[in-house]
């Protein structure tokens, strides 16, 4: 993180069901903040699929809603 | 006449290629060994494949027995799903395992869609699995009833249509009714994936005859049943069809011995296979003696 990043406020995002405060500006800071890798998660912005190329340029913005997705077995 | 139904030629016969299996954890008692192929190659999704069994992942006792039954079974193409986090950075060991367990198996990865109810939902989700699984195979499941998980043709045929023009190989989960599998095909699918029951159910193919008219009048196009397979019996009845695979979970993760299934299961479909390949004889009505009688002597 930089000093930069640190000193930014917090915003409150709705993830994955939950409120969560974080000082993160786009998908892939908040991606980062969680210790997730990059590539262990899908992501979604207020509904719509975020691809990992564009989690940098992705801002976010106070009340947005933020849901992961994570691999599982399946039929 | 579109393309599917010009094409006359014997759906995915090819020629046999000696190509070790990369199982992980191979054993001798694999329906598939190294080097050995008795029914033809197919080719699927830009894939030469030897087996035609496909499984799925989910349901197993253990993430050990899956990684047994994915050996045992020879399947090279195994089902994968992916499911929206219940809360911020809860992810269970287990799951984690369960991947890297997938992984290392080598089997290619086939995702789905499964819960998703409209066209839209479907193809959000097939997008995050290409990212997430690094495939552009997508088993496109998109359900119309809660009761029997019947597939609803018309959001099927939406989503297939814009997934195609995304890239995506389209593996679509649909019905046997042979008016919606040609508008799957009118919109770029490749292949079909009829079921043979409510998936789940190991009814067995309820509808022979709906599966025998898909394999007629779409004689060029790789079918595979997927969904209500309950023995081994019912694979082999669907390989001797004609149809190119079975696609099957719960008949073998529900099974007392999942590990044994999953070799019953592939020793099935290649067998089923081959009967169909090596061409059933016809049924008569009345005897028709097998001992050569001219010649022998009268006694009485």
């Amino acid at each position: 993180m930089s000093v930069v990043e640190i000193s930014e406020p917090c915003i409150t995002l709705q993830v994955n069901g939950c409120a969560q405060t974080t000082t993160a500006r786009t998908i892939a800071q908040w991606v980062e903040q969680q210790g997730l890798s990059q590539h262990a998660v899908a992501t979604a912005l207020n509904g719509q699929f975020v691809p990992r190329t564009l989690r940098t340029t992705q801002a976010l913005a106070e009340g947005d809603t933020i849901v992961t997705f994570q691999p599982i077995e399946g039929g | 006449m579109a393309e599917y139904q010009k094409d006359s030629a014997v759906v995915g016969s090819a020629q046999v290629k000696e190509e070790p299996a990369k199982r992980a954890g191979y054993t001798e008692q694999s329906p598939l060994p190294p080097g050995r192929s008795d029914a033809s190659a197919w080719h699927i999704g830009g894939r030469t494949l030897q087996s035609r069994f496909l499984l799925g992942t989910a349901g197993y006792p253990s993430p050990a027995i899956l990684q047994k039954a994915i050996t045992a079974s020879g399947a090279q193409v195994v089902t994968v799903g992916l499911r929206r986090q219940l809360a911020a950075g809860a992810q269970a060991a287990t799951e984690g395992d369960f991947f890297s367990i997938i992984k290392a198996t080598g089997a290619h990865l086939l995702p789905n869609t499964a819960g998703c109810r409209t066209a839209r939902e479907a193809i959000t989700l097939a997008h995050m699995a290409r990212e997430l699984f690094d495939t552009n195979w997508i088993k496109l499941e998109v359900v119309g009833d809660e009761h029997t998980l019947q597939p609803d043709p018309f959001e099927l045929v939406d989503a297939a249509r814009q997934l195609v023009k995304d890239g995506f190989e389209v593996f679509p989960y649909c019905t046997d009714d042979l008016v919606s599998c040609q508008r799957l095909l009118d919109v770029g699918c490749n292949i079909l994936m009829p079921w043979g029951a409510p998936i789940g159910s190991g009814q067995g193919l309820v509808n022979p005859g709906a599966l025998r008219t898909l394999r007629a009048r779409l004689p060029g196009v790789p079918l595979i049943v997927d969904a209500g397979i309950g023995s081994p019996a019912d694979a082999v009845q669907a390989m001797e069809l004609g149809l190119d695979g079975v696609l099957l979970n719960t008949a073998v993760a529900k099974a007392l011995n999942p590990v044994r299934m999953a070799r019953a299961f592939g020793l099935g479909i290649r067998a089923g296979r081959l009967g169909y390949e090596a061409g059933v004889m016809a049924k008569q009505d009345m005897a028709v003696a097998s001992t050569p009688v001219a010649g022998h002597p009268i006694l009485l």
